[in-house]
């Protein structure tokens, strides 16, 4: 098939390395989250470069980014949150310009794959579970009891609570993951239609206007989608953070 | 019934999932709506909540696309 919607997602070695018998090659990937830790480190250091009283466009950009992550951690993880900082930021910024990169034609998106944004996830959640128990110690199980529920309920509660728990680091990796991923296919398939539509000639071109401007406004949607997610997992692990800093809801 | 038909059956029935999270898109803008013409002032400070809502709720919808993408593509 010429216009295989899934090929867009195929990992290419660029450099095979393998050590001791584990493929640890420099892919297409790879390449990509090099290149987007590069622009993003590379636009905040330039951009805060000048540090002037009055900012320039780029200094006011940077510091956009930087109150606005840091108002999502006040609001929902409070001050204390904020020795969590350069943890969501760099999250924030990461999973930002990934999936703006992605929107790029040819551009391999890095978050569409499933590990990546596992990864990802599991950072947030491990880091929530050891900094609870090292802060709180056993207090912190108090997290599987909601205060406030009658004891006859805590047997039927905290098994919920438990499981509730478990799946974040999944719902919160596949939450990315498909939305890059569908995002991205439903594009690539409307693109098909249009060279397969005016494949046809004649009447077929002039169909082919409605799937064009259908790409055009998925393209819009899709850069929506990515700051939107990049925004969802910022304030999931702004929440999940608040849980490690007060467990006892 | 010959796989490739039963593929293409799956697909169809995982997109009726997405009905689910129309709906459910519906009621979030219809209600925010709602509330915002009750109290306009108020309006701007739920926007955030709004998207989030938007964005957690349209994730399952794409979850059942995926599926049906998954079955007819991968």
């Amino acid at each position: 098939m010429a216009n295989d919607p899934i090929h867009q997602f195929q990992i290419q070695k660029l450099f095979p390395i393998e050590v001791g018998g584990l493929d640890f090659s420099f892919t297409n990937s790879s390449l990509f989250m090099v290149a987007t830790v590069a622009a993003a480190s590379a636009f905040l250091i330039f951009a805060t470069g000048g540090r002037g009283l009055v900012p320039s466009r780029m200094q006011s950009i940077a510091e956009m980014a930087y109150e606005f992550v840091a108002g999502m951690l006040r609001s929902s993880a409070g001050t204390e949150g904020m020795r969590f900082f350069p943890l969501v930021f760099s999250l924030f910024m990461f999973v930002l310009v990934a999936n703006l990169f992605g929107m790029f034609p040819y551009f391999f998106t890095v978050t569409s794959h499933i590990i990546v944004t596992f990864v990802l996830a599991m950072i947030v959640i491990l880091t929530v579970t050891v900094y609870g128990f090292m802060r709180h110690g056993t207090h912190f199980l108090h997290l599987f009891v909601p205060s406030g529920v009658p004891a006859a309920l805590i047997p039927i509660v905290a098994p919920i609570e438990v499981i509730s728990f478990l799946s974040r680091p999944v719902s919160l990796s596949v939450r990315l993951f498909a939305n890059m991923l569908a995002g991205h296919i439903t594009l690539k398939v409307f693109a098909g239609f249009v060279v397969s539509l005016s494949a046809m000639g004649g009447l077929g071109v002039a169909g082919a206007i409605l799937p064009l401007g259908m790409t055009v406004a998925l393209t819009a949607l899709e850069f929506l989608v990515a700051f939107l997610q990049a925004y969802v997992f910022t304030v999931l692990t702004c929440m999940y953070l608040n849980d490690a800093l007060h467990p006892s809801h | 019934m010959e796989a490739e038909a039963a593929k293409y059956i799956g697909a169809g029935i995982a997109c009726l999932g997405m009905g689910g999270a129309a709906i459910a898109l519906g009621t979030i803008f219809g209600n925010y709506l709602a509330g915002a013409l009750r109290n306009p002032t108020a309006a701007d400070g739920q926007f955030g909540r709004l998207v989030f809502g938007f964005a957690v709720t349209e994730a399952l919808g794409i979850f059942s696309l995926l599926i049906a993408l998954l079955l007819l593509f991968a």
